[in-house]
């Protein structure tokens, strides 16, 4: 949760620093939106992927996320990441985006966490450093091996399901796991306020960033970052209240009624046993 | 802290999610009672709140930035129960959308954030504050501590859950199969660096977030304005019923801690024998001086050995097998039989007490229908 700044020297943080503080909240805002966009564009493609109705996707997706993290076998946790590759190529997703976005991120921050467990895991002997004179151990380098293929898999699956489905579309599609459906109105509602959130958020630090002149001071900056927050908490709950009054000037009782527009056709009844055949298999060649 | 998916072994995953169930139910349960109509737009809102503010870099002393969940400064504001509400649907969001933290681990990642985080900011936050008044600077102190103590305590919940992947989970080798770092290694990893950074960013979001309503908009902190006014539980009954109880905890949690006294008993107690203990020579003997030197019988019970294997208790001699202290794993099963009793009472006090009160939201439903 906590990221060093690449320049923490104290004596620097009176400087520019501030202002690269608010360029980091800045570019989470931005990046928030821009995930956004990509995953829109993607879902409107015609790929296999995007064919399938949204609920066989959930229901076909979910247990084969569960495979891989029930799997005790590393070659089958990497036949379902070759089949989800497979499937991303199939569904037209850039493999090169997933590479970028989720390979390396997962690899980045699960990696970093599994290094020292190649020397802390008790075990076969495989190698020793020469400088500090640590042993990688075979139990060391296979949980390690086996963190890093779980995390990438159920990465790479769920991030397919999600950037080939309109998101609005996911939501409704989990109704087949029994969400209620007040629960998906309230989803849905908070994915579109978060991007008027992050607007908001954007502005109000855009705003700030445009008018400073010189460098702000660490204590202050920090004030100004969590007296934003509180203005966004004031705008959200105020926004609350007028979204409620005009959702009850236009008769909103309380019932929520979702359109339910989905179509199964024999295709998708092919892919659902498609996908329950391979995590059958997986979970039995996983044991 | 957003555990990510294969960190944690499936039926893990499943016990916490059977352990956030009760609580999203009476959360939800007890919202739409108090809310109706205004349940639906004061979720998403508060959802949306909650996810734009964990992206927030906050300035921390020495250089360096952290992200808030902002836990403490959305149980302030909304209570605890839309709070957790709040917080899960925008940790669903974020890890179905976004991909940050599993969606096998969605359900440790709210119970640790989302519902652990927000009982104690509130609990934290009531203490502290006591009676003063909206405006008090007591009032910027507790929400501090609040979302300083609930940051720490999820992470503490979070290790633990990564450290016992590897005490279960293994395959023949030995190799572990989920988090591969034990607890000694994960509590330190995770504790370190949230009670010292992470820690503060939450402290301060925490803080001048009521700071500023404080100044700006103090009315949401009394909990009187954009229908937020019912989701903070009553204070005075709150207040009795602690007060009513507060000696008994205490004793409670004293005994907690004496129980490694049970240690130093000699002996084993009369008849609670195990079926091993037929076969042990040593036992033998005790059993028989304990029994006016009568021998206990040559072969083991019939009965005994065939009742005995039905049920193979997840804590054998008040000790975790996980643990190596004795002591500690005394105070471990107490802890943990001690915390199922008073689940059941209170999920029957829970039942009981919805029996007798069958629609209280009544009145609010009907100040709905006068508005139209």
């Amino acid at each position: 949760m906590t990221n060093e700044s690449p320049s923490a020297a104290p004596v620097r943080f009176r400087g520019g620093q501030s202002r690269g503080m608010i360029e980091r909240s800045l570019s989470s805002f931005v990046s928030g939106l821009e995930h956004a966009l990509f995953a829109e564009e993607v879902a409107k493609k015609n790929g296999l992927l995007q064919r399938l109705d949204p609920r066989i996707k959930i229901l076909a997706g979910l247990p084969l996320i569960v495979a891989s993290a029930l799997s005790r076998k590393l070659w089958v946790i990497a036949a379902l990441l070759a089949l989800a590759i497979v499937m991303a190529f199939l569904s037209r997703v850039p493999l090169r985006m997933l590479a970028k976005r989720v390979w390396l991120g997962v690899l980045g921050f699960t990696g970093l966490i599994s290094i020292p467990a190649l020397f802390l895991t008790p075990g076969q002997e495989l190698y020793r450093l020469p400088v500090p004179g640590w042993a990688i151990t075979w139990q060391g380098l296979s949980a390690a091996a086996y963190l890093i293929m779980r995390a990438e898999t159920a990465a790479t699956l769920s991030i397919l399901l999600v950037l080939c489905t309109p998101w609005n579309s996911v939501l409704k599609a989990l109704r087949v796991l029994r969400l209620p459906i007040v629960m998906v109105v309230v989803l849905g509602m908070t994915y579109r306020y978060i991007f008027l959130l992050l607007r908001t958020a954007h502005d109000m630090l855009a705003a700030r960033k445009s008018r400073m002149v010189g460098p702000l001071p660490g204590p202050e900056f920090r004030r100004m970052a969590t007296a934003s927050a509180g203005v966004l908490m004031s705008k959200s709950l105020q926004l609350s209240g007028d979204v409620y009054l005009a959702m009850r000037s236009r008769g909103f009782r309380g019932e929520v009624y979702v359109l339910d527009e989905f179509q199964t056709r024999w295709f998708d009844w092919v892919a659902l046993a498609f996908f329950s055949c391979v995590t059958a298999l997986a979970v039995w060649f996983g044991r | 802290m957003h555990i990510p998916d294969g960190y944690l072994s499936p039926s893990t995953c499943a016990v916490l999610y059977g352990a956030a169930m009760p609580f999203w139910y009476a959360a939800s349960a007890r919202l739409k009672r108090v809310l109706t109509t205004r349940l639906v737009p004061l979720l998403a809102l508060s959802s949306a709140f909650c996810f734009v503010v964990m992206m927030f870099n906050i300035p921390l002393p020495g250089g360096t930035t952290g992200h808030a969940v902002g836990v403490g400064a959305a149980t302030v504001v909304l209570g605890p129960w839309a709070s957790m509400l709040a917080l899960s649907i925008a940790l669903l969001i974020q890890a179905v959308f976004f991909g940050d933290g599993g969606i096998t681990t969605l359900g440790a990642n709210c119970f640790n954030m989302a519902i652990a985080g927000s009982l104690v900011a509130h609990g934290v936050y009531r203490i502290v504050s006591g009676k003063t008044a909206v405006i008090s600077s007591r009032r910027v102190v507790a929400a501090a501590l609040a979302g300083y103590a609930a940051i720490n305590v999820s992470a503490l919940l979070t290790a633990c859950e990564l450290g016992i992947q590897p005490l279960f989970f293994r395959d023949a080798t030995g190799t572990p199969l989920y988090a591969p770092y034990p607890l000694h290694v994960a509590i330190p990893a995770m504790m370190i660096g949230h009670l010292t950074f992470a820690g503060l960013a939450e402290l301060f979001v925490s803080a001048g977030v009521v700071a500023y309503l404080q100044r700006a908009n103090p009315l949401l902190l009394a909990g009187s304005s954009a229908g937020v006014e019912n989701l903070q539980p009553k204070s005075s009954v709150s207040r009795s019923a602690w007060n009513l109880t507060r000696r008994l905890w205490i004793r409670l949690a004293l005994i907690l801690l004496l129980t490694p006294l049970g240690i130093l008993a000699a002996g084993t107690a009369w008849g609670e024998w195990s079926a091993a203990d037929f076969s042990h020579a040593e036992t033998r003997q005790k059993i028989a001086a304990a029994s006016g030197n009568v021998a206990p019988p040559a072969e083991l019970p019939q009965g005994v050995g065939r009742l005995s294997s039905i049920w193979n208790a997840p804590f054998p001699q008040y000790a975790p097998r996980f643990v190596r202290r004795p002591a500690f794993g005394y105070v471990l099963s107490a802890m943990f039989g001690s915390g199922l009793v008073i689940m059941f009472a209170a999920m029957v006090g829970w039942l009981a007490g919805r029996r007798a009160v069958p629609n209280s939201g009544s009145g609010e439903g009907g100040t709905g229908q006068h508005d139209e």
